[in-house]
């Protein structure tokens, strides 16, 4: 798993690359832990090579999206492939996540 | 078919299994969708066996077997860890999980939600979980 990151303004894009299983989601998580990451309004995470999301990698994002809606930080998925959406519809998160198909959708979200 | 491997209690090898998995099943015609959701099942079973059966203790080893009949593709898994005791699970509750912040304790929803059957049993000091998919 490679994560990459592009700043702009108060928005964050993180880019994941590869496989977030029980293994590789300890570098997310640290990731998103990191108190840095509460300076930025906007989150936008760009799903374009992410292959693989196990229960592990939900889990990051399921234990830190109440800590980011108290701090009015907008989460947003884009670029899925649809074989992960279909890992976050399973378990009904494609509800209470927000998850689109473009950047500029995901921009369009996260100025509104 | 019947296929099989052997791996340590390293959350490492989960990469292993789900390429392990994966070419397996090459020969089956699955959707990407379907295909991946098998992967994710088999993976999350071994991730509770590697991580909360057996501690991560490397000296300790998980065999999974693949059997499939042209219909229906059945994985069992084999540990001498702790035995998962189904009686005492109990299905998570996604937004009581966000307000919590919880992170784990999904990963038996999905199995459970994929599967056609998963059954827990146990002989002597083995462990085995059984996994059945009806593909045909």
């Amino acid at each position: 798993m490679k994560i990459k990151h592009t700043i702009t303004d108060n928005t964050i894009t993180i880019s994941l690359d590869g496989e977030l299983d029980a293994s590789s989601s300890v570098l997310l998580d640290e990731e998103l832990s990191n108190p840095s990451i509460m300076m930025f309004g906007k989150i936008l995470v760009d799903c374009k090579n992410l292959n693989y999301i196990s229960s592990a990698g939900l889990g990051v994002f399921i234990s830190h999206l109440q800590r980011f809606e108290d701090a009015q930080i907008k989460l947003i998925f884009f670029n899925m492939q649809e074989k992960v959406r279909n890992v976050f519809e399973i378990l009904g998160l494609d509800l209470l996540m927000t998850i689109v198909s473009s950047y500029e959708e995901a921009v369009t979200i996260a100025n509104d | 078919m019947t296929n099989k491997i052997r791996v340590s209690c390293d959350r490492k090898n989960l990469k292993t299994i789900r390429a392990f998995v994966t070419d397996t099943l090459s020969p089956v015609h699955l959707s990407e969708i379907t295909l991946n959701q098998i992967i994710l099942a088999v993976d999350e079973i071994c991730a509770n066996l590697i991580i909360h059966s057996n501690r991560e203790d490397s000296q300790k080893h998980l065999c999974l077997t693949i059997k499939y009949d042209g219909k229906e593709i059945v994985f069992e898994l084999e540990d001498n860890g702790i035995p998962f005791v189904q009686a005492n699970y109990l299905e998570p509750n996604i937004p009581d999980n966000i307000r919590t912040g919880k992170k784990g304790g999904v990963g038996v929803a999905l199995v459970n939600r994929i599967m056609d059957k998963v059954e827990y049993s146990v002989q002597g000091a083995t462990n085995i979980c059984r996994l059945r998919k009806v593909v045909a």
